[in-house]
């Protein structure tokens, strides 16, 4: 990316920021904390997500054979099935089935975006009307979706009134949210009455019974469905599910993921051709008992409803050839609730038009992107996807949504290069050759190349260190840094120490408490930064093991791989996993536990391990790691003395956990260790500090990123927060939070440090 | 049991701004007439000692009655009590266009039919369906949208929700 595309980006980002960002905010976040209270309260939920995870492996397992099962059971029903290769395809079938048709009417379909199906119906004449009031604004104002759920979630209830009075003209303005249903209401319900064909999606398709499942929250589906005698479904093919029996998880976790209801307030399972009556608007008086159904008395019914016309457009559109992808496959499993979405915070800042590709948008559109477009689109917004892994929990169906990310991320790596770009060409690696021990191809860019090498940078900004602190920051070194690499000048670079904590522990003669007298032995993991720029927590660390009783170690060992993972750089963090389980392999074989002071690197070990090491390594090492306070927290609970901690005596923090930390479940133990240790504690409420490692370094996403953080800022300086203590568990969190705020951020662990200053 | 799934009943419903009624079939005539807005529009009931008979519904509407009817009255097999959910049928006699195109649904359910929550629901449904049932909206209140910038019922449904329990 060159850096007038940078600048062009970051602009384009500013005026979404300007014009959508606010009401995009509002929207996203109260649903999504609207979904945390739902889920908070469900018991089930997670056994829920198991179980929906597991119908949909098994259902794309078996996807030829269900395919044949639908097809069977529509035609037995008495309608069509087509199976779609593509949206070409697709739009043809449509086409001939619609024939001589004057009008159409649709339920909200993402699919049918995908195909775009109303272009191509409109350009055969006829008229499409979106029913679903958000897609409707979005057809009036001529625009694209922005969110899976909400299509029109980025415009304000003024704005679409604005919107209505310039193209309806009505006699009195419209300006309430009532009015303006009222008037979609009578106008669309014309159009429905009217209607030859009605279109819907379909959320799930009942391979047995020859089903379709609809989840909406206004009656337009249905009467889609129902009112005009012709129904085309279009669905993806992995909508499937075998039968109704599979259906119950999904009713019970699609609303809660989507919008934080207990359930829609329709979810409507039909086997078309239906038997409800067509309605014939243009006969009014014709009873229900003899409209299209022929025979019906009103009581006992008719299946002979020769009248009614139904066909099941099954899309596959690139999802055969993701089913085969090994990476790709599980976002066939995806149910399109938009939780990813509502729970990135990039997403809920800048909203889905900066976020999204072709059709889709927000977390797992990477991933569809990638499967039914092109890489291409899917590269377009994939750097929005900062790893933060929030939206793991949010997902009803398990998805690894960040992986997905990392795995496209990698493969633009590997395909993708602008020749016409500066930065993107080699002859510029110059500028960090010597720092590229990588495994990447060609191609790759000296930015990724930089950023996901930095534990090759640190060593030699600790090695060089203070000349490297004040060469970094001056101001040529910075327009070279910004000109080349897209490094924000605006944003403070780490400062590396001189000596390492490695060599402070090794110079100090090791641990203070002895092995012999230690009823647990451990290895600090010295992660990048805390090794050579953030070493007083490393310090602290260690101070606070030692006095909970803890023989520690402090061991040279391999960079996780963290930064070469984020700039989609597989290959690079592959070897960075081997190299690290292969340094801590033997202390684990020694019954040393392993205690990680940066989340982001927990989780690697945690997770992403799997995809790299063997089975039982993966497992080996992610049960031997713990995070250090949830350590201290465990050594409490099993007797250790808190008086050996420094006590709070009341002392006021404001506490903000990090993103990987909160998916790991551990922001709780480090709550509970500072107020059993005295310490009064304020906890952000922001789903991320927008910072993210080195998204928030990127030029053309500084002002997003601090956006992001504005949230955060908000929240620790009111009244009850500007005099607390800023703590933070994460180093990219501790710089967001250094830069927002006026005050200095710490790690929990240096304000348990016995040693530290009253 | 069924008084306190009938009363759960209630409270979910109560919470999605859906009145209820209960009755016993002798009381069911005077206790519909009190709900519905006229002109009404109904599907008959199938529901043992209850009818539309001697109410001011009309069964087996023309379209234009349907159209310009306040109320719909159909009955409902199973109610689901946690979330005061109703399975509506989508039959021959119009269920659906019934339930969804009048302002106000009132929906006839008998005690014995509410169960407890969306398992039992379900259990029902697939003996249903395996018995050759093939449709079911689970219809939970009003219709509702978000999409004009606030939350308003009523957009392609019914405005108000009213559940008329039959006690055996």
């Amino acid at each position: 990316m060159s850096a007038e595309t940078r600048r062009e980006k970051a602009a384009q980002i500013r005026q979404l920021l300007d014009t959508e960002g606010e009401n995009v905010h509002a929207d996203a976040t109260h649903i999504n904390e609207a979904r945390y209270d739902a889920t908070e309260s469900f018991g089930e939920y997670e056994d829920l997500r198991t179980e929906a995870r597991e119908i949909k492996e098994d259902a794309i397992e078996r996807l030829p054979e269900l395919i044949g099962r639908v097809t069977d059971a529509v035609e037995a029903n008495g309608g069509q099935v087509y199976l779609a290769d593509d949206a070409a395809d697709a739009n043809q079938y449509i086409e001939e089935v619609v024939g001589d048709a004057d009008s159409l009417v649709k339920s909200k379909s993402m699919t049918t975006e995908e195909i775009d199906v109303n272009d191509s119906l409109e350009a055969a004449g006829v008229d499409v009307h979106e029913t679903d009031l958000g897609e409707w604004v979005l057809q009036v104002a001529d625009e694209s979706p922005s969110h899976i759920v909400g299509p029109a979630m980025h415009k304000s209830r003024e704005e679409i009134a604005a919107l209505f009075n310039e193209r309806f003209d009505p006699d009195e303005p419209f300006e309430t949210a009532e009015e303006l249903t009222a008037f979609a209401r009578d106008w669309l319900g014309e159009r429905i009455q009217d209607a030859d064909v009605g279109m819907t999606g379909a959320n799930f398709v009942l391979a047995e019974s020859g089903s379709i499942t609809l989840v909406t929250n206004e009656g337009n589906a249905r009467k889609c469905a129902v009112a005009p005698d012709t129904h085309v479904a279009v669905a993806g093919v992995e909508k499937l599910i075998p039968s109704i029996r599979e259906l119950q998880p999904f009713v019970e976790l699609i609303a809660r993921a989507a919008t934080g209801q207990s359930i829609a307030q329709y979810v409507t399972t039909l086997s078309p051709p239906v038997e409800t009556p067509t309605l014939d608007f243009d006969d009014p008086d014709t009873p229900l008992s003899e409209a299209g159904i022929g025979g019906g008395n009103g009581g006992g019914g008719s299946d002979d409803n020769d009248d009614r016309e139904f066909h099941l457009v099954l899309l596959d559109n690139g999802r055969s050839a993701m089913r085969e992808d090994d990476q790709l496959r599980e976002t066939l499993y995806c149910i399109r609730c938009g939780a990813c979405a509502n729970s990135c915070a990039n997403f809920q800042h800048v909203g889905g038009h900066a976020f999204g590709g072709e059709t889709y948008t927000g977390g797992i559109a990477t991933g569809w992107e990638a499967g039914v477009h092109s890489q291409d689109s899917a590269a377009e917004f994939n750097d929005l996807c900062t790893g933060c892994s929030r939206c793991v929990n949010a997902c009803p169906v398990k998805i690894d949504i960040p992986w997905i990310n990392e795995v496209v991320r990698d493969r633009i790596n590997r395909g993708v290069g602008d020749a016409s770009d500066a930065s993107d060409t080699p002859e510029f690696d110059f500028l960090v050759e010597g720092l590229t021990p990588d495994e990447e191809p060609g191609g790759l860019t000296p930015r990724k190349r930089f950023f996901g090498n930095f534990s090759t940078l640190a060593k030699l900004g600790s090695a060089t260190a203070p000349v490297s602190n004040w060469l970094a920051g001056t101001g040529p070194s910075r327009a070279v840094l910004e000109r080349f690499l897209g490094i924000d000048r605006r944003r403070d670079l780490p400062k590396f120490e001189r000596e390492t904590l490695v060599e402070w522990f090794d110079a100090r003669g090791g641990s203070r408490v002895s092995a012999a007298d230690a009823d647990r032995e451990a290895v600090l993991y010295p992660d990048v930064y805390t090794n050579h720029v953030h070493t007083e927590r490393g310090k602290a660390a260690v101070r606070v093991l030692e006095a909970l009783g803890v023989a520690v170690r402090v061991p040279e060992v391999a960079s996780s791989g963290r930064a070469p993972l984020s700039q989609g750089m597989l290959a690079t963090a592959e070897r960075h996993a081997h190299d690290a389980y292969a340094d801590l392999a033997e202390h684990i074989d020694a019954d040393r536990d392993v205690v990680v002071i940066e989340p982001s690197d927990l989780a690697m070990f945690a997770g992403e391990y799997e995809k790299f090491l063997p089975e039982k390594s993966a497992e080996r090492l992610a049960e031997s790691s713990y995070e250090v306070i949830e350590y201290a927290y465990g050594l409490l609970e099993n007797g250790a003395e808190r008086a050996a901690l420094r006590p709070g005596d009341g002392e006021r923090v404001a506490y903000h956990s990090h993103c990987q930390q909160r998916t790991l479940g551990l922001e709780a133990h480090s709550v509970a260790v500072l107020e059993d240790c005295g310490y009064d504690v304020l906890t952000s409420e922001t789903e991320c500090c927008g910072m993210a490692g080195s998204f928030g370094y990127k030029q053309e996403y500084y002002e997003l990123s601090r956006d992001v953080g504005s949230d955060l800022e908000a929240q620790f300086t009111t009244d009850d927060a500007r005099d607390r203590t800023v703590v933070a568990s994460g180093t990219s969190c501790c710089e967001q939070l250094d830069a927002l705020l006026e005050r200095p951020s710490r790690h929990p662990v240096q304000l348990l440090d016995p040693t530290r200053d009253r | 049991m069924a008084t306190e799934t009938v009363a759960t009943f209630e409270s979910s419903l109560d919470e999605l701004g859906v009145g209820m009624t209960r009755t016993d079939p002798e009381g069911f005539d005077d206790a519909l007439a009190a709900i519905i807005d006229e002109p009404a529009v109904g599907v008959p009931l199938r529901i043992d000692g209850v009818s539309l008979d001697d109410v001011p519904v009309t069964v087996d509407p023309t379209t234009a009655q349907l159209e310009s009817a306040r109320t719909g009255v159909t009955p409902v097999g199973t109610a689901v009590a946690t979330y005061g959910t109703l399975a509506i049928e989508s039959s021959a006699a119009g269920d659906e266009p019934v339930s969804l195109f009048p302002e106000c649904h009132v929906a006839v359910v008998r005690e014995v039919d509410v169960v407890w929550g969306l398992d039992e629901a379900f259990a029902r449904l697939d003996e249903e369906f395996d018995a050759g049932r093939d449709s079911v909206v689970f219809a939970t209140g009003a219709s509702a949208t978000a999409d004009m910038g606030e939350m308003v019922e009523g957009v392609h449904g019914p405005t108000a929700v009213h559940v008329v329990v039959i006690e055996s």
